[in-house]
C-alpha cells in the first residue's frame, strides 16, 4: 500500500502500572499535532478511567457551542484500569464518546474487540482525536515499537468488513500475527447519514476473519468520517496474564476461574449465551409482550416465531469460543459463516456476519415487521459494513413504515420504495441508498427526530401524532424493549443521559413481572442504583453481561438477587487486586456517581439535560392509537377500573384512551419527581450544588455551568 | 492415540508419580505442580490425569492448545494468555493450575511418572 507519512510521534514504551499508564494520547488532525498528556491524580481520583477520562478530556476540548461537525469536537476512546485483564470474563471494552450528531450532547458507547486492550498496553489510558484531516487518513499506533503515525489512506475501501481485514493484513508482522492487530472503522453510510456507528475488530483465528463489534449508538461513525478518518489501527504483541501489572494477580485469576466455572455449569440452563448469545431474549420478550412489533405498537406477535432463537441457532456456527476479548468465557458473540447476501454490492459473495444480537433481531426484525431470520442477518451485515447502527436503523425504519401506513409517506415521497411492514427488500434498499448517498435512505438516515420535522414541514403531517409515535428522546432512537407496562423502565429509558438506551437501567422484570419495586420511592431507588452501578462498567473497561447474564447457583437466595451480590463483590475484589486502591460496594457507587453527575452537567452545558428533555414519546408510555388500545383492551379497561377507579363501561375508546393517557403521563411526572429527588437534582433536573459538593464533583468548571441553570 | 492409563486398584499412594512429574516440569517436588493427582482420601485412590479428550482445545481463544499427531493435547506457552478457560472447561479436572504459575499445565503422556511407580498403577497406552 502506497501510504504517505503525514505525521509521526515516538514515545517511550513503559509497562502499565496497576492498571494505569498515567498518560493519554492527543491527536489533532487539523494541525497533525500528536502528543502525550499526563493523566493527573485528579483525573484518577474523580474520573477513575474509561468513560470518566473520555468525558473529562472532551469537556476541556470542546466549547459550549460545539456541534458534532465542529473541528474541535472530539472522539475519545478510553479503556479503564481493569481493561485488558485476561482472567475475568468481559474485561476488554473500549468506551467511545463524542458530541453526537443526533443529540448534540455527549454520547457514550461501550464496545468489544481487541482495540481497547491493545491500545492500552501500547501505553495509553485514553485517546483523544480532534480536528479534521485534509485528506483521508489512518491513525496507526504501533505499541511494539512506541510509534504513533498519521498515514494517508488514498485507497478506495471504506466499508468495514473489507477494510478491517485489509488493514489487519497490511499492518500485521506476518500471517501468524493477525491477532495482534485491531482496527476501528466505519463505512460508506457514515459519509452520508447520522445514525451511524464504529466497528472495532478482533481477529478470529478459527474463522480466519476480522470480526466486528459496534460502538453503536449516537452517530459516532459520522463524526469519525467527518474527520476524514478511514481507520485507526493498533498493533500490540505482548499480551500476558499480568500485562496490567496488578498488585495481586492470583485474586484476579481465582475470581475469573470461579466465574468460568459458573458459566460452564450454568449457561446452558440460564441464558444460553454460548449457543445463541443475546438472541435468546427473542422468545422471552415475545412471551412477556415486550418485543417491539411494528414500531413498538405491540409487544407480541404470532409471527415472531420466525425470529425465535432456534432460527438463529441454525445459522450460527456452534461450539466456537466466541468472546470479544480473551478470557471471556461467556462468549456471547455469534457468527453466521459463509452468508451470501441476496442484495447490494456484495450479493452472492460469502461473508461472515457478526450476530445478530437481540437488539438487531428485534429492531431490524419484529419492529419493522420482518420475521425472517435470514433477512435480519442480511440487514445486520449491511448495517455493520456500511457503519449504520442497527438499533437506530430499526427504530427509524419502523417510524418511516408507520408514516407510510398512515399516508404521511407514499411511493412518490419515498422515491418509489414501498415502505410497508415487513418489506425487507425496501429496508435493505434504504441501507444501500444510505451507502450510495442518494434517495429516501438519506432522510431515514437522519434519524427519527429530523424525520418528524421534515414530515411535518414538507408533508403537513400532524406534529403531535409524529411526536407520539416517533420513538426518540433527546434525538436518540429507543432501543428495542416495550416500556408501556413498566413505569420504571419508562424512566430508565427516558432519563438515560445519552438518550433512550437500556444500558443505564433494565428494570422491566423487577417492576412489571416480579413487582419488586411497587412504590415511587422503590422505583426511584432502582433508578438511582442501577444506572450508577452500570456506569461503573464504563469507568473500568468492562462488559455488563458477565454481571447478570450468568448468576451464581444460589443467587436467588441472596438478599438482593437483582444486584447479583456475589458478582458485585468480585468486581470490588478485582478492582482492588489490579489497582491496589481501596474499594467497597458503597464507594464503587460513589465512583460512578461523580462521573454520572459530571456527564449530566456536560449535557446541560451542551444544551440538553433538563426536565423538558426527559420527555418520552407517548408510544413508550401507553397506547397511541385505537388499534393499540383495542388490541389490549382487557388490560387497559382493567387498569381504568382498578388503578384509576373509573368504570370503563359506556365510554368510547377515545374517551378511555384519554383518561388512561392523563393517568399514565401523570404517573410518569411523579416518577420523575421522585427520581430527581433521589439523585440530588432539582425539579428541573439540574444537580444541586450541595449534592455535587457532597459527592465530590464540585470542580469549579462544573459549578460554573450548574449556576447557569439554577 | 497416546494416553496415560491409571489402575487405582494397584495404586499404593506413594505419590512418587507426582514428584516425578513436578520435578521434570517445575524442578521442584510439589504435588500442586504435578499433572497427575493422587487423592488418597478415597479408596481405591482417585487418580486424576488427562485423558486427551480435546475439549480444552475447543475453548482456547488463542489456539494455544492443539492436538498433535499422537492425539496428545499440547499447550503452546508462547500463545497462552493464562485465561484459565481451559481449566473450567475440562470435565476431568485435569487441566491444572497453580499459584504463581501463569499458564495452566496438563499431562502430555510423556511417561516419566510410569518409571517412578513401584506398583505398575500407571502406564502409557498407545493405540
Ligand atoms: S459477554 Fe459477550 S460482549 Fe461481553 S465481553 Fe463476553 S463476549 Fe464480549
Ligand atoms: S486437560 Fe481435560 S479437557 Fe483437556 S484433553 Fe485432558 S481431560 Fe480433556
Ligand atoms: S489458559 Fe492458555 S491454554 Fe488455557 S484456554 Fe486460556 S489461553 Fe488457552
Amino acid at each position: 500500500m502506497n501510504r504517505k507519512l503525514i505525521a509521526e510521534f515516538k514515545y517511550d514504551l513503559a509497562p502499565v502500572i496497576r492498571g494505569y499508564n498515567n498518560r493519554s494520547l492527543y491527536i489533532n488532525l487539523s494541525t497533525n499535532e500528536i502528543k502525550q498528556k499526563p493523566v493527573t491524580d485528579l483525573m484518577i481520583d474523580k474520573f477513575v478511567g474509561g468513560k470518566g477520562f473520555d468525558l473529562y478530556l472532551m469537556w476541556h476540548g470542546v466549547k459550549d457551542d460545539t456541534k458534532w461537525d465542529s473541528p474541535e469536537n472530539e472522539i475519545c476512546i478510553s479503556f479503564g484500569p481493569l481493561c485488558g485483564n485476561t482472567s475475568y470474563p468481559g474485561s476488554g471494552k473500549s468506551i467511545v464518546t463524542t458530541i453526537s450528531p443526533l443529540t448534540g450532547i455527549p454520547v457514550d458507547c461501550n464496545v468489544g474487540g481487541h482495540f481497547g486492550p491493545y491500545a492500552k498496553f501500547s501505553g495509553w489510558d485514553a485517546i483523544e482525536l480532534q480536528g479534521i484531516a485534509n485528506e483521508e487518513i489512518i491513525v496507526y499506533i504501533d505499541g511494539d515499537r512506541g510509534i504513533v503515525q498519521i498515514l494517508s489512506a488514498p485507497d478506495e475501501e471504506i466499508n468495514s468488513h473489507i477494510l478491517a481485514e485489509e488493514l489487519v493484513k497490511e499492518f500485521a508482522d506476518d500471517e501468524n500475527k493477525y491477532q495482534f492487530v485491531s482496527v476501528v472503522s466505519s463505512g460508506k453510510a457514515a459519509d452520508n447519514v447520522l445514525i451511524t456507528c464504529l466497528n472495532f475488530s478482533f481477529w478470529d483465528k478459527r474463522r480466519k476473519v476480522a470480526r466486528l463489534k459496534q460502538a453503536g449508538r449516537g452517530g459516532t461513525g459520522s463524526v469519525f468520517r467527518h474527520k476524514k478518518i478511514k481507520a485507526m489501527v493498533v498493533k500490540y504483541s505482548g499480551l500476558k496474564v499480568d500485562s496490567n501489572n496488578p498488585v495481586d494477580v492470583e485474586t484476579i485469576r481465582m475470581r475469573g476461574l470461579k466465574l468460568h466455572r459458573e458459566i460452564e455449569a450454568g449457561d446452558d440452563t440460564q441464558n444460553r449465551m454460548h449457543q445463541v448469545g443475546t438472541a435468546h431474549l427473542m422468545e422471552i420478550m415475545n412471551d412477556y409482550d415486550l418485543l417491539p412489533i411494528r414500531n413498538f405498537k405491540y409487544g407480541q406477535a404470532p409471527e415472531a416465531e420466525g425470529l425465535h432463537s432456534r432460527e438463529f441457532k441454525q445459522l450460527f456456527t456452534q461450539g466456537m469460543p466466541d468472546g470479544c476479548w480473551f478470557g471471556c468465557s461467556l462468549s456471547c458473540c455469534k457468527g453466521v459463516d459463509n452468508f451470501e447476501p441476496r442484495t447490494g454490492p456484495y450479493k452472492g459473495q460469502k461473508v461472515c456476519v457478526d450476530g445478530p444480537e437481540y437488539e438487531t433481531a428485534a429492531g431490524c426484525g419484529s419492529n419493522i415487521g420482518v420475521f425472517n431470520a435470514r433477512d435480519v442477518v442480511e440487514i445486520n451485515f449491511y448495517c455493520d459494513t456500511y457503519g449504520v447502527d442497527t438499533i437506530s436503523f430499526g427504530t427509524s425504519t419502523a417510524f418511516a413504515m408507520e408514516c407510510y401506513e398512515n399516508g404521511i409517506l407514499n411511493k412518490e415521497r419515498t422515491g418509489g420504495l414501498e415502505l410497508t411492514w415487513g418489506n425487507a427488500d425496501a429496508a435493505l434498499e434504504l441501507l444501500h441508498q444510505m451507502a450510495r448517498g442518494e434517495g429516501f435512505g438519506l432522510i431515514v438516515g437522519q434519524g427519527v427526530r429530523k424525520m418528524k420535522q421534515i414530515f411535518a414541514e414538507k408533508y403537513g403531517a400532524d406534529p403531535n401524532f409524529l411526536q407520539d409515535i416517533g420513538m426518540e428522546a433527546k434525538g436518540l432512537e429507543y432501543s428495542q424493549y416495550l416500556s408501556k407496562e413498566s413505569l420504571a423502565q419508562q424512566g430508565g429509558y427516558t432519563l438515560a443521559l445519552k438518550g433512550p438506551q437500556h444500558d443505564e437501567a433494565w428494570l422491566i422484570f423487577m417492576d412489571m413481572v416480579n413487582n419488586q419495586i411497587p412504590t415511587f420511592k422503590d422505583k426511584a431507588e432502582a433508578l438511582h442504583y442501577f444506572p450508577m452501578f452500570r456506569t461503573w462498567f464504563g469507568l473500568q473497561g468492562l462488559c455488563k453481561l458477565p454481571w447478570n447474564d450468568i448468576e451464581p447457583a444460589d443467587n436467588a437466595e441472596t438478599d438482593e438477587p437483582a444486584k447479583v451480590p456475589e458478582h458485585v463483590q468480585n468486581y470490588v475484589d478485582i478492582y482492588k487486586a489490579i489497582t491496589g486502591k481501596p474499594l467497597d460496594k458503597k464507594t464503587l457507587i460513589e465512583q460512578s456517581e461523580r462521573v454520572y453527575n459530571f456527564q449530566k452537567v456536560f449535557c446541560l452545558r451542551m444544551g440538553k439535560g433538563r426536565r423538558i428533555d426527559d420527555v418520552p414519546p407517548y408510544r413508550a408510555v401507553g397506547p397511541v392509537t385505537e388499534e393499540e388500545y383495542l388490541s389490549r383492551q382487557e388490560r387497559y379497561d382493567k387498569q381504568l377500573k382498578e388503578k384509576i377507579g373509573i368504570n370503563p363501561e359506556g365510554k368510547s375508546t377515545q374517551e378511555k384512551m384519554e383518561i388512561l393517557r392523563n393517568y399514565r403521563e401523570d404517573q410518569y411526572q411523579q416518577l420523575i419527581d421522585a427520581v430527581y429527588d433521589r439523585k440530588g437534582w432539582t425539579k428541573e433536573g439540574v444537580p444541586k450544588i450541595e449534592h455535587l459538593q457532597k459527592i465530590g464533583m464540585d470542580l469549579p468548571e462544573v459549578i460554573e455551568v450548574v449556576k447557569r441553570f439554577i | 492415540m497416546k494416553v496415560l492409563r491409571t489402575y487405582p486398584d494397584k495404586c499404593i499412594t506413594c505419590h512418587n508419580c507426582e514428584a516425578a512429574c513436578s520435578k521434570l516440569y517445575f524442578k521442584e517436588d510439589n504435588p500442586e505442580k504435578s499433572c497427575i493427582v493422587i487423592n488418597e482420601e478415597l479408596y481405591p485412590p482417585e487418580m486424576t490425569v488427562c485423558n486427551q479428550c480435546g475439549i480444552c482445545a475447543g475453548v482456547c481463544p488463542t489456539l494455544a492448545l492443539t492436538i498433535n499427531a499422537q492425539g496428545v493435547v499440547i499447550l503452546n506457552k508462547s500463545l497462552c494468555i493464562g485465561c484459565l478457560m481451559c481449566v473450567a472447561a475440562c470435565p476431568n479436572n485435569s487441566m491444572r493450575y497453580a499459584k504463581g504459575v501463569y499458564n495452566p499445565f496438563k499431562c502430555i503422556a510423556c511417561g516419566i511418572c510410569t518409571k517412578s511407580c513401584p506398583a505398575e498403577a500407571i502406564e502409557i497406552e498407545t493405540a
